[in-house]
């Protein structure tokens, strides 16, 4: 398949087309496998500068479209633009090129660092794969720098990752990221294993390193107060689809879409007076198994508005030039904001 | 309205190899009957072993000391024999993982009517009526089917609502909740806090929130304790902590947490990391993170004293809490 040629002036960083990933699950030994459709024709674009945000709950994919995006899985179907070119097609040699513009950054930051490797070994790593040209003294204070940057004491170099908290630990893991100076870091619940005076000070501190670097960010998160505070714009997943998308305000202040405004009435308010005023829109049940989705809208088992229709047909995701939204109501329904 | 459990100077100790360490240090309060209590903190804060050690499940290196009285019984160095007539009974407690909690190899049914086979004496069949019964009055949708399933059978938010069920099998007159909807997607959370507040409404069951959610503790928490180094750093009524923080670690909870109907560009978190128990600051434990400390704040640990009547804290500083007059 021929590319697109690349367009390095377009404002989009990443134009992601019509994805989808299944997994096949096995469900005993003799039994056939069946497929598990984790994404299900997802499209949006990245714009450079911007940060996306993510939201849905446990199971909805976000995690998985974060992974596809960087290549990390690859896509069944779909394209992923990365500045014009398709790197879903690229074989992985190809696709080393294109790494150190892709970075992530992983929610259990002991977890995600090499517990055998020092601090410094651990940050410098991707410069051996990614960029091998660099000599040993350019690594070095490469490293310097951007520990620097990200907070960390230059002397601590030598040390190894259980002699840091998790606050310092995911610090590292941030270092790790930007070292390569990447374009895009698609960032993956980065904040949700820590303590609340922790979780502040690192998303200050990614706002400060996307100004200084000209970062582009995904922040996948279940947590909506986190994400409003860190968006742009913001896209919420239900069951693998994109439900709506939209910029942060208009999406918490206006939603549109039932399950947007269900989620965002379930957010808690550290404010106990509005805690106590508001309805929560009782959305009743759970999500349901991504095995067995329901027929049409998958939201229909869990929405108070659902028609007949909603079980009969799939609603198509709909653009209003500033919005993306699948819901065959979402022009009749009058939601009131969500907090 | 009556206390239910008062406590008196507990004191938890954790004994390494070369040292002791000191989770929780006198430690004061009361809950009285239906109320809703959260504990907010960080990480080693003391949160969770100070519950724990009232409910007599401190690992085996661990000690506590002081008084638990649920009405005139002691709680804190009973032998286990003797407290397992009042835990699962009068004394509740949920965790985190509702999954971790639950027998896997016993159905829903057997392991929840356990206990009232044994606490209250029911036959085994009365005991699983009961059950029964009691699933659905926690919401969940064809109880006998649920009674029937094994846990691995049931999604997260319905695991947590079977161990709702159980530590309510009994109307107990406390119920302790570990950061019960920590692990739970954020509807769910809703659902649960829900039914939170309206059992207690129902049972008047008084409950302990232990939890590092501020959110959470806006919408169900009569009072609020906020605890730090193992210590209490001031408690009071819920609208009092969050509208008028007297301490400077209270205020910082508040400043670092995202809220999500207003967009602040920043975040105005508390600086540094939280202290490790072995080696807690000298005088005030939070005095190398507070914005307000002076001199001494790096000697004299301050005591919990009451402001006003209905609320305490220990912090030195008597002025104002406003960043700017610092800054």
């Amino acid at each position: 398949m021929q590319t697109l040629p690349a367009d390095s002036r377009s404002d989009d960083l990443i134009k992601v087309e019509n994805l989808s990933k299944y997994f096949s699950v096995s469900s005993g030994l003799f039994s056939k496998p069946f497929q598990l459709k984790a994404l299900q024709d997802i499209s949006f674009t990245v714009k450079r500068g911007e940060t996306l945000g993510i939201v849905g709950e446990s199971g909805c994919g976000k995690s998985t479209l974060g992974r596809c995006i960087l290549q990390l899985l690859t896509p069944d179907d779909g394209r992923v633009l990365w500045m014009g070119q398709d790197i879903a097609a690229l074989p992985p040699e190809e696709m080393r090129k294109h790494r150190k513009d892709l970075q992530i950054i992983f929610q259990d930051p002991l977890a995600s660092l090499n517990p055998r490797m020092t601090v410094g070994e651990i940050i410098a790593d991707p410069l051996k794969t990614l960029m091998p040209e660099l000599k040993a003294k350019e690594r070095r204070d490469r490293v310097i720098r951007i520990m620097e940057a990200v907070g960390l004491l230059p002397e601590m170099i030598n040390r190894y990752p259980h002699e840091f908290s998790g606050g310092q630990a995911q610090r590292i893991g941030i270092a790790r990221a930007l070292i390569t100076e990447p374009k895009l870091i698609v960032c993956d619940e980065p904040v949700s294993a820590l303590d609340v005076s922790i979780q502040a000070q690192i998303l200050n501190l990614l706002a400060d390193l996307k100004d200084q670097f000209g970062l582009t960010l995904i922040f996948i998160s279940h947590n909506l107060s986190v994400v409003r505070h860190v968006s742009d714009r913001i896209m919420v997943l239900y069951l693998g689809r994109i439900v709506e998308l939209a910029n942060g305000d208009d999406l918490y202040d206006d939603p549109k879409h039932p399950y947007t405004r269900a989620l965002l009435t379930a957010v808690p308010i550290p404010d106990p007076r509005r805690a106590r005023q508001r309805t929560i829109d009782g959305l009743v049940g759970e999500i349901p198994s991504p095995i067995n989705p329901p027929s049409g809208c998958t939201f229909r088992t869990r929405c108070r508005y659902a028609l007949p229709i909603c079980a009969q047909q799939r609603p198509p995701l709909e653009s209003t030039g500033t919005r993306m939204i699948a819901c065959h109501r979402w022009q009749e329904l009058e939601l009131k904001p969500g907090a | 309205m009556a206390n239910v459990l008062v406590v008196d100077d507990l004191d938890v100790t954790f004994s390494l190899h070369q040292s002791e360490v000191k989770a929780v240090s006198d430690l004061n309060f009361t809950l009285s009957e239906g109320e809703t209590l959260a504990v907010v903190g960080e990480s080693g804060s003391g949160k969770s072993q100070a519950f724990l050690s009232i409910m007599g499940l401190l690992a085996k290196n661990g000690k506590a000391s002081g008084r638990a009285m649920l009405g005139d019984t002691n709680l804190i160095g009973m032998a286990p024999g003797a407290l397992d007539a009042y835990r699962g009974k009068d004394i509740a407690m949920i965790f985190q993982d509702p999954m971790t909690s639950l027998n896997p190899t016993l159905k829903v049914k057997t392991q929840l009517a356990e206990v009232l086979v044994r606490h209250q004496g029911y036959t085994l069949e009365k005991a699983v009526r009961t059950t029964i019964e009691m699933l659905e009055r926690v919401g969940i949708p064809e109880p006998v089917k649920r009674a029937n399933a094994y846990p691995h059978e049931l999604s997260g938010g319905m695991r947590q609502r079977v161990m709702i069920a159980m530590a309510l099998l009994c109307k107990p007159k406390v119920l302790i909740a570990d950061e019960p909807t920590t692990a739970l997607d954020v509807t769910v959370q809703a659902q649960m806090l829900d039914l939170f507040k309206n059992l207690s409404n129902e049972f008047g069951t008084a409950l302990v929130l232990i939890t590092h959610d501020l959110g959470v503790v806006a919408g169900v928490a009569d009072r609020m304790m906020v605890m730090y180094g193992g210590r209490c750093v001031e408690q009071g009524p819920t609208d009092n902590l969050f509208y008028d923080p007297r301490h400077p670690y209270t205020l910082g909870l508040l400043h670092s947490t995202p809220h999500v109907a207003k967009r602040a560009r920043r975040l105005d978190p508390i600086q540094g990391l939280p202290p490790s128990l072995e080696h807690l600051p000298s005088g005030c434990a939070f005095h190398p993170r507070c914005a307000f400390r002076f001199d001494r704040c790096f000697t004299e640990r301050p005591p919990l004293l009451p402001v006003e009547d209905v609320r305490e804290k220990a912090c030195w500083y008597q002025g104002e809490l406003n960043y700017e007059e610092v800054a």
